[in-house]
């Protein structure tokens, strides 16, 4: 058309003018690019927890009326806590055990603040059940702790997972002592 | 597009099922009008517009509650707590006005270009049918919010049907599912509200469809005639759509950031209260100057066949108008009756706004006679005495030489060459 030194090859004007065009067309795209992405990002994140669910990420609960050998199941964001008075006898069973060979070797001293006291997520880690062994009469598996009757998976009395198809202990929350007895979970 | 359709997955797939043939014949190679001005870009942003609703409307449904006691409170949830949840909202609300606002002048541009005339009746019905699933749509979102005017707009709106003579009351009770406006009649219109735009894409289809069978008017009003009279729809359309696109999102975003509840009411804010009726009921903008004409005529059956008749009309607008030229740069004097039109609809939105008292009742009388007379009157009779102008012989012509009829000629000569 208006290039009349075509013969110069295509670094003469008319290369140029492509690069121009490149220009244009990739800057197009990268704003098409970066304005689809601030489209899709409110369309994604308004699925993830909104501020009143959020508002519930921390509880206060009171522990003191649970009597030695007692366990009670508090709610935190939808989830039940186990919190379980243990007895002495529990503690002795949770710590004199050579953990080497568990499948998630932890110690009792990393999973609890006070031996007594033993605060943990009451879920499978396997597929999300809650385990069974809270309550007295239910089966507590062969640890004489918990156990899931999903996919009989045994946890200890310490909530380690010693026998079934649960990859990790029952998780332990974040948790602080307010007091001696109570404690604010999150 | 040659090496593409070489590559061998797209030929394993296109000899199933020959989808990139039919994306290049509808969307590419498809041939378009040479000469087709800003005003053919609403089309497009119309279907823009359908898509924002949906995929809007989709998110917020993830959010809602359609439940009496809980509705309105679970739209102040999405107000405060859920992330980006005023965005979507207020995307979705001023999409509605946006959605009107396109259609509105999509519809205008037909009538002004004669876009309804044969051999496009039926594209033309199809257009109205959406327009109709589009105010059920509008209403029935309207009403989700649970607030004073969903409540007493949708109050007012069903008692319509009791104007209808036997079966009035029957067909109401039917719509609320109760004796009033209730948890029922807002469970129902939640489902029907999703449903509809869903119908509307079906119709959006076929309405497509009939555009491709006789390809697109355009300002001139005359057919194509061969390839000198189009242009390949891609790159030419697609840039000039998107063009058109980015304008319009920047008047959308405009009023989503720093005016979204101008076009609402604040009465809206009020949670519904089934005893006490706001002093001042108004719809929607989109609705006024079908409003204003229920209000203008002064009997109750009258007054609802009056409203839904000013839609229904339109449907008979191809043999009502009956001149055979189809664009109105050739009709001087239905040019002029048009703008007419356009201020009387105008003028009608105007009356719907405000309170029905003193001069507003004349106007609105005035305004509404006018609009029906321009359908029933005026446009039968220019069709028979208006003098039109001579038509170009085709749109290429002015064009590519030939012909000076077209003073804009020269330019598209010129880009058509660079």
């Amino acid at each position: 058309m208006t290039n009349s030194t075509s013969a110069a090859g295509p670094t003469g004007a008319h290369g140029e003018d492509e690069t121009r065009r490149d220009f244009l067309y990739l800057a197009t795209g990268a704003m098409t690019a970066i304005g689809a992405a601030a489209i899709a990002w409110p369309l994604v994140q308004n699925m993830n927890p909104s501020a009143d669910v959020l508002a519930l990420s921390s509880i206060e609960f009171d522990l003191s009326p649970i009597e030695v050998g007692q366990s009670v199941t508090v709610s935190w964001r939808g989830k039940p806590v186990f919190a379980r008075h243990r007895t002495p006898e529990e503690i002795t069973a949770a710590n004199d055990v050579d953990i080497k060979n568990f499948r998630d070797p932890e110690a009792d001293s990393d999973r609890v603040q006070k031996p007594e006291w033993l605060i943990m997520v009451g879920i499978c880690t396997h597929l999300g059940c809650i385990p069974l062994g809270q309550k007295s009469g239910e089966p507590k598996g062969d640890f004489d702790g918990w156990f899931c009757p999903c996919h009989g998976s045994h946890y200890d009395t310490s909530g380690r997972i010693r026998i079934g198809p649960a990859p990790r202990n029952l998780d332990v929350p974040e948790y602080v002592f307010l007091s001696d007895t109570v404690i604010k979970i999150g | 597009m040659e090496k593409f359709m070489q590559n061998p997955i797209v030929r394993w797939v296109e000899y199933r099922l020959p989808v990139f043939a039919f994306m290049n014949h509808q969307l590419v190679d498809y041939p378009t009008p040479r000469n087709l001005n800003y005003w053919w870009n609403f089309g497009s942003l119309a279907g823009i517009a359908l898509v924002i609703q949906i995929v809007t409307g989709i998110v917020l449904a993830f959010h809602y509650t359609p439940q009496a006691d809980l509705a309105f409170a679970s739209v102040e949830h999405i107000m405060r707590n859920v992330n980006y949840g005023w965005l979507l909202r207020y995307v979705h609300s001023n999409g509605a006005s946006m959605f009107f606002i396109v259609v509105f002048i999509h519809l205008f541009r037909g009538m002004y270009y004669g876009s309804y005339k044969a051999p496009r009746e039926i594209l033309w019905w199809l257009g109205l049918v959406i327009l109709l699933m589009m105010m059920a749509t509008a209403f029935m979102g309207y009403v989700l919010p649970w607030g004073q005017m969903s409540y007493w707009g949708a109050t007012v709106i069903t008692n319509m049907f009791t104007a209808f003579p036997l079966v009035g009351d029957w067909l109401t009770t039917l719509l609320w599912g109760g004796f009033v406006v209730g948890n029922p009649t807002l469970n129902r219109f939640f489902s029907l509200h999703y449903l509809l735009p869903f119908m509307i894409v079906g119709v959006v289809v076929v309405h497509l469809w009939a555009l491709h069978v006789h390809k697109s008017n355009n300002p001139l009003g005359i057919d194509m005639k061969g390839p000198q009279d189009s242009l390949p729809f891609h790159p030419y359309y697609t840039i000039k759509d998107m063009y058109g696109l980015g304008i319009f999102l920047l008047v959308f975003a405009y009023l989503v950031f720093f005016a979204p509840n101008m076009l609402g009411e604040a009465d809206n804010y009020i949670p519904a209260n089934p005893l006490v009726t706001p002093p001042h009921i108004v719809p929607e903008w989109y609705f006024l100057p079908f409003y204003s004409i229920l209000r203008a005529i002064p009997d109750k059956l009258l007054g609802v066949i009056g409203m839904f008749g000013a839609t229904m009309i339109l449907f008979a607008l191809p043999w009502l108008d009956t001149s055979k030229v189809r664009s109105a740069k050739f009709r001087p004097i239905f040019k002029q009756f048009f703008w007419l039109f356009v201020l009387d609809v105008l003028v009608l939105g105007w009356v719907g706004k405000n309170p029905p008292e003193g001069m507003f009742i004349i106007i609105g009388r005035v305004a509404s006679v006018y609009y029906f007379a321009h359908f029933l009157v005026i446009l039968p009779l220019l069709g028979k005495f208006e003098k039109t102008c001579p038509l170009p012989e085709s749109i290429g012509t002015p064009v590519l030489g030939g012909g000076g009829e077209m003073p804009s000629g020269a330019a598209a000569a010129k880009r058509e060459k660079s």
